[in-house]
């Protein structure tokens, strides 16, 4: 599903921030990548999003190289992906339905699918019936679920989350985690930044270390 | 730096096997979002929100929006009322081209039958388009009239008025050398004592009016830039005020032309808007102006009527005031969205 080859990211002014990165996302897996901060979680996650290019090596979204998409096409790989932010990143002058609904009038789906659509994912988060409410009169754990529902409303095969319980107490954190791992079972492949590792290691799943740029552990 | 790392991939990794499989599934990809009719519909949707929420934000904000479309339209008002002068300065110099006639003034000695028979030889020219007549007592009523020395003429024992012939020839403008050809015959011919024209000063003003389009053209060639730029610069805050949105935008897969639209329709309804007030601030002028240029006009005993914006003159300042909006938003966006980092 996602695949690095030999990837290297290099900035001019602090040098290889990734360095020779290697692994393979096999279809319907969920992964932590972990790390101090610094290690290079967040270039790699800007990676797979094409907000970065890498220097050397070749990344694989399902098949198609994401490393050597035009400007142009990746709008169009950026749909079969579903972002989650540990700032949730919501439109807060827009309700929660126009939030959810956004990656499908962006896709172009007709009036009557988008409201069928975000009605389907709003539920499966946890958050029918408040699909009127702006995104300031939620709670954190509820803004969260928010950006999730969100990101699988288009149904992308891969979520990539980046700190996701961040900013949520151990309860919640636990409640978003199963979330993720429910999406696992109906076989999206999920990959979650995170540095939480009590966490991480109570739930058992494949982790990524990155260590200076380099990944110690998989 | 880039290009050089960019090189150095193209150059150490394989990848058109790729490349191939990649570009069918970005269409499947673009093509997601149900039947054909469906995503027309979405499509038009799409153009019918951006083009009312753009007018939604821009009332919501009214304020700003006001101090933008003054300024565009003191300054589409200038070009325009430029151009309003210019078409009713034009009307003034038609007029005058009719009256580009030679008056001869006759010999003393001359009598009026003599004049009458020398004025029917004039009609006979085929150069002429028409003569007149004046009769030392017509003159001497009209000067009577329009002089305002009525009081004093009526003291002379004797009109000193010569009789006067006024010849109107055929297409005076066009035809120099012929003109000319006519004023000498008159000036050479034993009765005619001196013979006047005013074809000099129709000349002279129709110069002035050339310089004067072109000046205007100028000026509001200057205005049309200075209108591009304050509505790209009211794009450039609007673009920072809703940065956010649009990186979340590009996050979620959209295309730069998506994310462009509401910022060209805000442009549109900017120059729109400063389109519709300047036609009224400019018509506004023209009533206050009515009264004294009628006035002007009946002194002067001429037909000048004020004219105002036609249909296609309003529709022209609508359209090359929104199309302005536009580019100057088009421009900015062109320039700002490339620098807007995603994250």
């Amino acid at each position: 599903m996602l695949k690095f080859e030999n990837v290297t990211k290099r900035y001019p002014e602090a040098g290889d921030v990734l360095r020779s990165i290697s692994f393979h996302l096999r279809h319907g897996e969920l992964a932590f990548l972990t790390g101090h901060s610094g290690a290079g979680k967040s270039t790699l996650l800007k990676l797979i999003a094409g907000i970065e290019r890498c220097n050397r090596g070749v990344i694989l979204l399902d098949g198609e190289n994401l490393s050597a998409a035009k400007e142009n096409q990746l709008p169009f790989l950026r749909r079969k992906m579903g972002f989650i932010y540990q700032d949730y990143k919501l439109l807060q002058d827009r309700t929660v339905f126009d939030n959810v609904a956004l990656p499908l009038v962006i896709a172009g789906y007709g009036h009557q699918e988008i409201t069928r659509r975000v009605r389907a994912s709003l539920d499966k988060v946890g958050l029918s019936g408040k699909e009127k409410k702006f995104p300031m009169a939620l709670s954190g754990g509820e803004q969260q679920r928010v950006g999730i529902a969100r990101a699988v409303v288009n149904k992308p095969p891969i979520i990539i989350a980046d700190e996701p319980t961040g900013n949520l107490d151990p309860e919640l954190a636990a409640e978003i985690m199963r979330l993720f791992e429910s999406f696992q079972q109906v076989g999206v492949t999920v990959l979650i930044a995170s540095h939480d590792i009590s966490l991480i290691t109570k739930m058992n799943h494949r982790v990524l270390k990155l260590d200076h740029g380099q990944l110690v552990a998989d | 730096m880039k290009p050089k790392y960019r090189r150095h991939q193209t150059r150490e990794v394989k990848q058109p096997r790729y490349t191939r499989d990649a570009k069918q599934d970005i269409k499947r990809t673009a093509a997601a979002g149900g039947s054909l009719r469906d995503k027309l519909k979405a499509y038009r949707d799409l153009h019918a929100h951006a083009l009312f929420s753009s007018l939604g934000r821009l009332v919501s904000s009214p304020f700003n929006t006001i101090m933008t479309v003054v300024v565009l339209s003191i300054a589409i008002s200038l070009a325009g009322g430029f151009y309003l002068v210019l078409k009713n300065l034009q009307q003034f110099t038609g007029n005058l081209e009719t009256s580009a006639q030679i008056s001869l003034f006759l010999k003393d000695e001359i009598t009026e039958a003599h004049a009458k028979q020398l004025a029917e030889n004039i009609r006979q020219n085929p150069a002429i388009q028409s003569v007149k007549l004046i009769t030392k007592e017509q003159a001497l009523a009209e000067f009577k009239t329009y002089s305002g020395f009525g009081s004093a003429i009526s003291v002379l024992k004797t009109n000193p008025l010569p009789i006067v012939v006024q010849v109107l020839p055929r297409d005076t403008l066009e035809n120099k050398e012929g003109f000319e050809e006519l004023l000498q015959t008159f000036q050479q011919s034993v009765e005619v004592d001196s013979a006047q024209f005013d074809l000099k000063w129709v000349q002279r003003l129709q110069s002035i009016m050339a310089v004067s389009q072109r000046g205007a053209a100028l000026l509001n060639l200057m205005l049309g830039v200075a209108v591009i730029f304050i509505a790209g610069n009211t794009i450039r805050l609007e673009l920072n005020n809703r940065r956010e949105e649009v990186i979340i935008a590009k996050l979620v897969g959209a295309t730069s032309a998506f994310i462009q639209r509401p910022f060209l329709y805000t442009g549109f309804w900017i120059g729109f808007l400063s389109g519709v007030t300047s036609w009224f601030t400019v018509t506004m002028m023209m009533l206050i102006l009515m009264q004294p240029v009628e006035h002007l006009s009946t002194l002067y005993g001429g037909n000048f009527h004020l004219l105002f914006f036609g249909f296609l003159d309003t529709l022209e300042l609508l359209a090359i005031s929104s199309g302005l909006g536009v580019l100057g938003s088009w421009a900015v966006l062109m320039h700002q969205l490339r620098l807007t980092k995603v994250m």
